[in-house]
């Protein structure tokens, strides 16, 4: 069996470390969730309005924003704003800015998809019974959106996370950044420390991952609709 | 921004973006046949096998592409296994795409209801007849919409490939950013080619899917 450079992860704090790493990814793609969740709420909320001028500037932000690969976007962000404008912001900053507004697309369009599915005999409905618009969406849309809207929502968390491993390539220092430093630290004593850590990163992000996703899949069978 | 600039790096971005294509395209396709094999596999409920390809979908959906690009191009060298970047980009995106690729299939193949299996039986057709006439039609028309989405969300996951350093759209913009410092010019060809390369894809996607919209009683 040859050498898989399993070893060099137990030695010293190297474990530590690259769940350090780990935890900056983690971290970063949190900050975005938390803050994209309710924004993409609200634009997802307005999308179904009928003024044309607001549906018209939400879809030309989410078409761009979608049409664009995740990597040029935080390019965009993390060279561009400092060539026009003259900010110096951070990788780490660079990345939350991107990784919110790119949240903030996604989950304003599924809650447009949550919302038009919802039949129009279900509005008329409740309105043939006398509810209230306020009462209409306290009791009959909400509660039959967020049934369809927390599984996919879990989802896009998960891609959030996946997403994050990008953020190497503007020179954040997460995961993939600690583990290429443990291999360039132990070059010599443990030549095949490649194998080992980059399998290691990759059972590290699949198990941050899997979790969620059982979850989503959990609730999505369990609140079909 | 200076027009002779963009003139100047034309070329460069010309030849990377048919490369980011080349790959693109040879992934995808390899990522189709591995999505259909198993959706099949799946569906037909192959004994064994298919615990097999439930594993690879839940490692491959539930890792992102840039870490199974590092482990393909720089861990599995150490082990003896070792070719080139194009390859391992290929095959990175293959792996990936598979199990979305299963995924979007899968779903198609199950939407079809039971009934119309049942039927076509009673009719006399056999479990080819079957497949070729009543399901994979049905099937196809369901899982059109994932699908497409999911040939854009690869192509976008192309731009990952220059970690591996292979000479993509990214990997160019970033190499004239650091040698000659032409960030504006370069960051505009890139959203330029991305685009030349994404919204026709995205347009085409569209289409298809109002075109293909046939299954499922009076949509």
């Amino acid at each position: 069996m040859p050498d898989l450079g399993l070893d060099v992860l137990l030695k010293g704090k190297n474990l530590a470390r690259l769940l350090g790493g780990l935890g900056v990814a983690m971290r970063i793609s949190m900050i975005a969730v938390v803050i994209s969740i309710p924004l993409g709420i609200i634009l997802g909320a307005l999308m179904t309005w009928k003024n044309p001028v607001i549906k018209a500037i939400l879809r030309v932000y989410l078409e761009v924003i979608r049409i664009m690969p995740q990597m040029v976007l935080l390019f965009l962000f993390y060279f561009g704003t400092t060539r026009a404008f003259g900010i110096d912001i951070s990788g780490e900053m660079a990345s939350i800015v991107v990784f919110t507004l790119w949240g903030t697309a996604e989950m304003s369009d599924l809650v447009r998809g949550a919302l038009i599915a919802i039949p129009v005999h279900q509005y008329e409905s409740a309105e043939a019974l006398g509810f209230n618009r306020m009462q209409t969406y306290r009791y009959i849309i909400i509660p039959q959106t967020v049934r369809r809207l927390i599984p996919l929502s879990i989802n896009l968390i998960t891609r959030m996370i996946k997403t994050t491993s990008l953020i190497l390539m503007i020179g954040v220092v997460e995961v993939l950044k600690v583990g290429q430093q443990i291999i360039e630290a132990n070059r010599m004593v443990s030549p095949n420390a490649a194998f080992g850590i980059y399998l290691a990163i990759f059972m590290l992000y699949f198990f941050a991952c899997w979790p969620i996703s059982m979850l989503a899949r959990y609730l999505e069978n369990r609140w079909r609709v | 921004m200076r027009i002779d600039v963009i003139v100047r790096y034309l070329p460069l971005f010309k030849k990377a973006a048919l490369l980011t294509l080349k790959l693109g395209i040879i992934g995808i396709i390899f990522a189709i046949l591995i999505g259909l094999i198993c959706a099949l596999i799946q569906y037909y409920k192959v004994p064994i096998i298919r615990h097999l390809v439930a594993v690879y979908i839940e490692l491959s959906r539930n890792t992102p592409l840039l870490i199974q690009l590092f482990f393909i191009y720089y861990g599995l060298p150490k082990i003896g296994i070792s070719t080139n970047a194009e390859i391992c980009g290929i095959a990175g995106l293959a792996f990936l795409g598979g199990s979305y690729m299963a995924e979007a299939f899968r779903s198609g193949l199950e939407a079809v209801p039971d009934i119309q299996v049942e039927s076509a039986y009673s009719l006399g057709m056999s479990p080819m007849q079957t497949a070729f006439y009543i399901i994979l039609p049905q099937a196809i028309s369901t899982s059109m919409p994932p699908f497409m989405a999911n040939v854009i969300f690869l192509l976008k996951e192309t731009s990952v490939f220059s970690a591996i350093s292979l000479m993509d759209l990214m990997f160019t913009a970033k190499d004239l950013i650091g040698l000659y410092y032409k960030t504006t010019e370069s960051l505009f060809l890139l959203v330029v080619f991305y685009l030349i390369i994404l919204l026709p894809v995205s347009l085409l996607g569209s289409y298809i899917e109002r075109r293909l919209r046939y299954a499922g009683f009076g949509s």
